[in-house]
């Protein structure tokens, strides 16, 4: 018995002439047509001209790119070589390792978001922009219920967080109800329509399961278009009910017989003071929703999740009911978007079916995909990159989507497990395991 | 009697898999199940767990017909299935996956449980907290014969278990299989390719052909059959 074996050895100066070579070649090809020649007007009549000039300087570009990436991949693949060698920590080691760090970084998060918007107090635009980053925290926690544990595939998740926001909208602007109120009723209606989606697909896997949850996810999107006298349709629901602090009302002034938040504490009314609280308040559902789901893996059904993402078959051959598994996980992954849904509207004061495109969907999925499936700290940080890059694009105007896709392209040729792809162990064998690397650790 | 089909039939979409198919499985017994790729032995073993249902005939299992029962339930009344291809939970460790063999048994046999697999596959306890997808081929069929008396069955149903395993694992796996017949009284339904050590560990054996049972007789019986050793043993792999 022989294995081929394929070893990526580094090239040599030359090949990576050559390489580069051939791309230059290749580039020159595509150049002529797209660069090379140019239509121009030449007195009503269309004439050819020639840039060769831009033409030279490109395919010299791909010639130097190429081979400056060549270069740039060998390097950081002989420097990875080194280290790999050179290290002498089993792999259990540095999982161990890499989950401490893990662990410190998230705490380190949670302070600095607590902090941040004592800092930031007077700066909206910071605060607004990081309850955002909460709200596709929470979603992308929803979502990894049913992606990353379960390994679901749903491309309309969007559509649970349109019947949370839309549940709070007509429950508040038509019938009066508080936001605490409505947010456990609209989390349970999500839920059930996790469990309504989840009926008809049970015996659905992979590519199929994602186009009938894509179907879904416009299903609703269109009603809510469509159905005018219910939805608002397009014009959507406008002054939706703000939620309140206990009571308190975040306004100049106060209403017949009430106070605002501002009175009651003795402080100059500023409009800072309902951002700050909206913060806060996602602050907690996230929080809330992580320590829930964490919970739940370490539960049977968390883990009977993990078993279907991992061999239905099997699944079944251990007496599990992969279809209360699997309702379960659409359910509760419904309900979390639809609470990330209710604080949207609460927040927005205002929907539309506008805010429920498959966009919203696919960067959902992008922020579970791109953190490292069902990985709890990879969902946060996946979600704050995904929500900073196009705001610090904002700059480049028209290019910002381009960059967008790049940082994400990038981001998975760089960790294609996602960022955090390391499993943490629902068991931990305290006995043998953890005792015997921490006495190598000391050595 | 712990298990008998009484002609049943089973269809993936259009194809007839199964065409009446007879067999009994005593306590106690070990039975094997031989037959070439495509004859349905998969479909037999599957179609026993409910998936696919048996669209005629009768399955009693321990006294009770389970041929309209769920496949999750079938497992609960104690009949475990080691599948073909192994399927244990790659990511997952195997602690874990030794877990997930006991989703639907009482929770106080637990440790008792993961002792007495521990004590029959010692490798599983050094791994205990690897991760299962990285164990050689062996040691996941290790992995998934434990996970399966996790739940501690009354009939254990092995699909291929020597399917593309070294030869000493092959060994090893007939060598389990006898253990757990006798030592511990399992009751086992076997099906394999490898026709010569499958049928020398069972009390009986059936060969299957195109979905219909063409023989039946004890393991010694078959093995010297002259319509088994051409079909199975001569000029194949023995």
């Amino acid at each position: 018995m022989s294995a081929v074996v394929f070893a990526r050895h580094a090239m040599t100066p030359a090949e990576r002439l050559r390489d580069a070579g051939w791309v230059a070649f290749v580039g020159l090809i595509l150049g002529v047509p797209l660069i090379g020649l140019t239509t121009v007007d030449v007195g009503g009549r269309l004439g050819v001209e020639t840039r060769f000039g831009l033409l030279a300087a490109f395919v010299a570009a791909a010639f130097a790119g190429r081979l400056a990436l060549r270069w740039g991949i060998d390097h950081m693949r002989n420097r990875k070589l080194a280290r790999e060698q050179a290290s002498t920590t089993t792999a259990a080691q540095r999982a161990h390792g890499a989950q401490r760090l893990v662990n410190i970084v998230g705490w380190v998060a949670l302070g600095a978001s607590i902090a941040l918007p004592i800092v930031y107090s007077d700066n909206r635009y910071v605060v607004d922009t990081a309850t955002t980053v909460l709200i596709y925290v929470m979603l992308g926690w929803g979502l990894n219920v049913v992606v990353g544990l379960a390994g679901l595939l749903d491309l309309g998740y969007v559509a649970f967080y349109a019947v949370g926001a839309y549940s709070y909208a007509l429950l508040s602007t038509q019938y009066g109800w508080g936001f605490w109120e409505a947010l456990p009723v609209s989390g349970a209606l999500a839920a059930s329509f996790g469990i309504l989606l989840g009926y008809p697909i049970l015996r659905l896997r992979g590519d199929y399961l994602a186009i009938v949850t894509l179907g879904f996810g416009e299903i609703i999107r269109v009603i809510l278009v469509n159905w005018t006298e219910f939805s608002g349709g397009p014009n959507g629901i406008s002054s939706i009910p703000r939620p309140s602090f206990f009571g308190l009302e975040f306004t100049r002034r106060p209403a017949e017989g009430e106070q605002t938040f501002a009175g009651f504490f003795g402080l100059d009314f500023s409009a800072m003071h309902r951002l700050i609280f909206l913060y806060y308040l996602i602050l907690v559902l996230a929080l809330l929703t992580h320590v829930f789901v964490s919970r739940l893996r370490k539960l049977p059904v968390g883990r009977a999740w993990e078993a279907l993402r991992e061999d239905e078959i099997a699944c079944q051959a251990m007496g599990m009911n992969t279809t209360n598994i699997k309702l379960s996980a659409f359910a509760i992954g419904a309900m979390l978007g639809g609470f990330a849904g209710v604080f949207f509207a609460a927040r927005q004061g205002f929907i539309s079916p506008e805010s429920f495109t498959f966009t919203e969907s696919a960067i959902i999925l992008a922020i579970v995909v791109l953190g490292g499936m069902g990985s709890q700290m990879g969902v946060v940080l996946a979600a704050t990159l995904l929500v900073l890059i196009p705001e610090f694009g904002r700059n480049f105007s028209e290019y910002r989507m381009l960059l967008f896709g790049a940082a994400m392209v990038l981001i998975m040729v760089w960790k294609p497990g996602g960022l955090l792809s390391h499993r943490e162990p629902t068991v931990r064998l305290q006995a043998t395991g953890a005792a015997a690397s921490d006495k190598e650790g000391a050595r | 009697m712990m298990l008998t089909m009484e002609g049943v039939h089973a269809h993936y979409g259009h194809i007839h898999a199964l065409r009446g198919i007879d067999i009994e499985v005593q306590v106690g017994e070990v039975v094997t199940l031989i037959g070439a790729n495509g004859a349905g032995k998969s479909t037999l073993m599957m179609s026993l767990f409910g998936s696919p249902k048996a669209s005629a005939g009768r399955i009693v299992f321990d006294g009770e017909d389970i041929t309209r029962v769920p496949t999750h339930e079938i497992a609960r009344r104690g009949i475990a299935l080691v599948p073909e291809g192994r399927r244990i939970f790659p990511r997952m460790t195997v602690i874990e996956n030794l877990q997930m063999g006991t989703a639907h048994a009482d929770p106080a046999n637990y440790a008792a449980d993961t002792a007495r697999v521990f004590a029959m596959f010692p490798i599983l306890e050094e791994r205990k907290s690897q991760r299962a997808g990285t164990l050689s081929g062996g040691e996941q069929q290790m992995l998934a014969i434990g996970r399966a008396l996790m739940s501690r069955p009354k009939l254990l149903l092995l699909d291929e278990p020597s399917l593309g395993l070294a030869p000493i694992y092959i060994r090893k796996v007939f060598q389990i299989i006898r253990e757990l017949n006798r030592d511990h009284g399992m009751t086992i339904l076997l099906v394999e390719q490898n026709a010569n050590q499958a049928l020398r560990v069972a009390d009986r054996g059936y060969v299957l052909q195109h979905g219909e049972i063409t023989l039946a007789g004890t393991g010694a019986e078959l093995l010297a059959s002259s319509e088994v050793r051409a079909a199975y043993l001569e000029g194949g792999h023995a």
